[in-house]
């Protein structure tokens, strides 16, 4: 495989969900989310309701995405943050740790600004989480003892069937 | 690439339907989001021209329900077929888990499915994918059509390592459900190697 999966355990996940809280709270915004290059969502903090998390995840990676294209295209490396103005509520989205997506979506309570600021602080922070995260994920990978902690090497054709049917 | 949530208890896998322009991609997806059950899957979002041509891709996210106690989720992703869009297609391809070539039975339409499984192939290898090893299904679509060359001619022409492979009719559900089924199936077994 080309890249190496992303894992995710559940004291990470509480750290990085403490990291979202807060910054939603220090750049008074109205919902902060975090999504893989690819898409996926990883986690979030403040009101969701009415938001659908799955498209927003996708289509923020297909934005990110094109406008790494972009990039390459007129040679910058990277544009490492994008910003959509909207009549009431802005968003703001910028790449951490090169391989995830932090979204920042916030109306005229708070200010570019104020956004920009929280942003770096927490950037910081995720980026330690993330390298952390991949330490471990290595290590499990390296250890065949941990192998029990793979819940697929049990797989068989029946449980893939069974998904199936309907 | 995988993305395997040990705190949600969640696996998200990422499934690519390529091939050309009009093979019939966006439709397969369609029809998927037309016969599942509204709890089972999300919005399909549809990027496309004003004339309903793929412009950066469809995507739609399926919930397959659990495997030993973890909720298997798939992403659904088409390309946009049309020669010119390649560098959208690249993008479209980072991270993928396993893919569906959807092929053109009409026989004029022969050349553009070889000339894109070469472009599948290597914009792969630029993501350090080999086609070789993917997850990886053939679908024979529009099998209604009475230009459709035969099977065994496209079979010959298009299968390359005895991929599974699937006569479709994606405007009326035939053979969608089984390809799809049969590239879920081989990105499970690949998880259940590592
Ligand atoms: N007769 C017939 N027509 C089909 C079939 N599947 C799709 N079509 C038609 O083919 C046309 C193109 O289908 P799409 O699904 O939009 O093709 P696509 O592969 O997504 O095309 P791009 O987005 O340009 O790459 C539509 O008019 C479909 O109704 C089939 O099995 N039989
Ligand atoms: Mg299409």
């Amino acid at each position: 495989m080309a890249a190496p999966d992303l894992v995710m355990y559940e004291e990470e996940y509480q750290q990085i969900k403490d990291i979202l809280h807060r910054l939603q709270v220090d750049s008074n915004s109205k919902i902060v989310f975090l999504v893989d290059k690819n898409g996926q969502q990883i986690a979030s903090q403040g009101d969701m309701r009415g938001v659908d998390a799955t498209s927003l995840a996708s289509l923020t990676a297909g934005n990110v995405a094109a406008t790494d294209g972009l990039a390459k295209l007129i040679g910058e490396k990277e544009f490492s943050i994008l910003f959509h103005e909207g009549e009431r509520d802005n968003i703001h989205i910028s790449l951490v740790a090169q391989r995830v997506i932090l979204v920042v979506i916030f109306d005229e309570k708070s200010s570019l600004g104020l956004v920009r600021l929280r942003v770096k602080k927490a950037s910081g922070e995720l980026e330690k989480t993330f390298e952390q995260l991949l330490k471990k994920a290595e290590a499990d990978r390296g250890n065949q003892a941990n192998r029990f902690d793979s819940p697929f090497a049990e797989i068989t054709d029946e449980d893939i069937d069974s998904l199936f049917s309907e | 690439m995988t993305f395997i949530n040990y705190a949600a208890r969640e696996i998200n896998c990422k499934i690519v339907y390529y091939g050309p322009g009009l093979c019939g991609k966006t439709t397969n997806l369609q029809w998927i989001y037309d016969k599942t059950n509204p709890q089972a899957k999300g919005k399909l979002i549809s990027l496309a021209t004003e004339t309903d041509r793929t412009l950066f891709f469809d995507f739609l996210p399926l919930d397959l329900g659990t495997v030993r106690g973890f909720k298997t989720r798939f992403h659904l992703y088409t390309v946009p077929g049309q020669v010119f869009y390649d560098a959208s297609r690249k993008l479209i391809l980072k991270g993928v888990d396993g893919v569906i070539f959807v092929a053109d039975s009409q026989e004029p339409r022969m050349e553009a499915n070889i000339e894109s499984l070469q472009n599948l192939e290597k914009n792969l290898k630029e993501q350090g994918y080999d086609l070789k090893t993917i997850p990886y299904a053939l679908q024979f679509n529009k099998r209604d059509l009475p230009t459709a060359l035969p099977a065994d001619d496209m079979y010959r022409q298009l299968n390359f390592k005895g991929e599974p492979t699937f006569e479709a009719v994606a405007m009326n559900g035939t053979g969608v459900f089984d390809t799809l089924k049969a590239v879920a199936k081989l990105v499970l077994t690949e998880l259940k190697k590592k």
